[in-house]
């Protein structure tokens, strides 16, 4: 068992591999489009000229939005930097190999968060009351960490092109926004849709938005919560795992 | 710990290191020794297992069998790396970043303090003529440029030892020479480094000590110029005509062991020279050409490097 000083000094150089992810890949192309305008579209295609509420419209939005977003950095950094020839001098560093996959997910997950401001705060302007702003804000956390474990699952492939890495994360990602009550809340799903929207960590939290802005959910929400956290621990610990099984081979 | 069971004198000391891939055997129990302050350079063939050695060294891949200790800590450990800098081959720095911003990121990521990196920054960047640029974004560098940056990132930490896997390949010669110098300069100053190259007057003028690497395995550990003297047979005549010459008729000649067409030059390798001047001579006098130019050569560290991984690919 590492001492803690030793584990404080890998966080720090966690942020450090974080901050520069943030620096680099923030304005990347993939993560503009697949993380902002992808989502934006594909809700204004679904709500455009639909009389929809706004609190019912602004939890779909933002569990949308935080979903992308969260899932937009992680896929790309690790291979964008095995073709930029930047890997194999991160990876003589004196950093555990959890520390470069964290640094990773970190950005993912302060890119996330901060983009949910925007859905929750033009719920605001449009009148949304939030009725739990603590168990959302909760919410909010757990699922971008979640999301963004998720998102570096998909750079496994020891593939070093982002826009292979994009297309598999294609695949996953648009079923389970289909799938997790952003479009159709889950009560009005039938039974068979239902036990589809359970194994997708979306619903959970798309659930809790609605908990916090329409006063009801579908699953109590300490379930919610529960569930969101084991599906993070399942893909942190999935994504340490095989990383460390392939990122060698991509140098 | 196994720093304590070291000789201290020894900063690499590496025992049957082998490393796989499926079929391919990379790595075939290399074993070696690095003295503290020594430039130690390590030679080989394309593909015959010098990255794969350095990347075990570094960390960067693990090894299938065997051990290596960088100053008694198991190489890939957070206290070895600590105390290493390294170049990559065809490393990068980040192109997005600038110089200055690449350097500090190194500094975090070695725990360097703030000050402290700031001051050695300003110091290599300026030594490795990149401070004045240090603002820029690293992908309007040349080639030159980004190599130098990467040799001053490996130093932001001060380390005790340097691997650098062909760090002036495809360098002009300017960002070359600087490179060597301060190389050089480093090694006045104790550093230790370990330096895998293809050009082996590099290699002659830098190293106290070579291996060459062949097939995965070490052919030959010595001074180069130990190993240079220690290939018999392989002295040769370098010779011009002033017409063209049949190349047989000069492998005809007693005494030629081989010929080789060096320009417009020939390249005799003899056991006697001097039996061969003789011969030359009476050769142009019979052939009509005049001799334009003569030389006697003693084998180079690449005729040794030559013959010894031929000495292996016969052997193998």
């Amino acid at each position: 068992m590492p001492d803690a000083s030793i584990v404080w000094q890998q966080v720090r150089r966690s942020l450090a591999i974080a901050r520069k992810d943030i620096r680099i890949y923030y304005s990347k192309g993939p993560v503009i489009i697949f993380g902002i305008l992808f989502p934006v579209f594909l809700f204004l295609a679904f709500t455009i000229g639909r009389d929809l509420a706004a609190d019912f419209m602004i939890p779909g939005l933002l569990g949308m939005i935080l979903f992308f977003t969260a899932t937009s950095i992680s896929p790309i950094v690790v291979p964008w930097e095995a073709q930029a020839r930047t890997l194999e001098r991160l990876m003589s560093c004196p950093v555990w190999f959890g520390t470069i996959i964290m640094g990773d997910i970190l950005a993912s997950f302060i890119f996330g968060i901060v983009i949910s401001l925007v859905p929750i705060i033009i719920g605001l302007a449009l009148g949304v009351t939030i009725s739990s702003p603590v168990i959302l804000a909760v919410a909010v956390i757990l699922a971008a960490l979640c999301f963004a474990a998720l998102g570096n699952i998909f750079s496994v492939p020891p593939t070093n092109l982002p826009a292979t890495v994009n297309m598999i994360a294609s695949v996953v990602k648009f079923p389970v926004v289909f799938i997790s009550g952003v479009f159709i809340p889950l009560s009005d799903l039938p039974a068979w849709g239902q036990a589809i929207a359970y194994i997708s960590p979306l619903t959970y939290f798309t659930d809790i938005a609605r908990y916090s802005m329409q006063g009801e959910a579908h699953l109590p929400v300490y379930v919610d919560l529960l569930v969101m956290f084991v599906f993070t621990v399942v893909f942190l610990t999935t994504a340490l795992m095989l990383h460390r099984r392939t990122m060698p081979r991509r140098i | 710990m196994i720093g304590s069971e070291l000789n201290q004198n020894f900063i690499i000391d590496v025992a049957g290191l082998t490393k796989r891939y499926g079929q391919l055997l990379a790595v075939d129990g290399v074993s070696f020794k690095v003295r503290k302050g020594e430039f130690f350079g390590f030679l080989g063939p394309n593909g015959a297992g010098k990255t794969t050695t350095v990347r075990m060294l570094t960390g960067v891949i693990k090894a299938d069998a065997g051990n290596a200790l960088i100053m008694g800590f198991r190489s890939g450990s957070l206290k070895a790396k600590q105390m290493t800098g390294v170049i990559p081959e065809t490393a990068n720095a980040y192109g997005d970043l600038s110089a200055w911003d690449n350097m500090m990121l190194m500094a975090k990521l070695y725990g360097v303090p703030s000050g402290e990196a700031k001051k050695r920054s300003s110091d290599y960047l300026q030594a490795l003529g990149l401070l004045e640029r240090s603002g820029s974004m690293v992908r309007t560098y040349s080639k030159g440029m980004k190599q130098r940056l990467v040799l001053a990132m490996a130093l932001i930490s001060d380390p005790e030892v340097l691997f650098l896997d062909e760090p002036t390949s495809g360098l002009d010669v300017q960002s070359a020479r600087l490179m060597k110098d301060m190389l050089r300069s480093l090694n006045d100053k104790g550093k230790t480094i370990f330096l895998t190259t293809h050009n082996m007057d590099e290699a002659s003028q830098l190293c106290d000590r070579v291996a060459i690497i062949n097939k995965g395995k070490i052919v030959a550990i010595d001074a180069p110029e130990r190993l240079r003297m220690a290939i018999s047979g392989r002295n040769s005549i370098e010779v011009s005509f002033s017409d063209g010459v049949n190349l047989d008729a000069l492998k005809q000649l007693q005494g030629v062991n081989t010929v080789k067409k060096v320009g417009d030059r020939y390249r005799l390798y003899t056991d006697n020279p001097g039996e061969l001047v003789t011969k030359l001579s009476e050769y142009s006098c019979a052939a009509g050409v005049k001799i334009v130019s003569l030389n006697t050569l003693t084998p180079s560290l690449e005729d040794a490097f030559v013959a010894l991984t031929e000495k292996g690919d016969e052997h193998a």
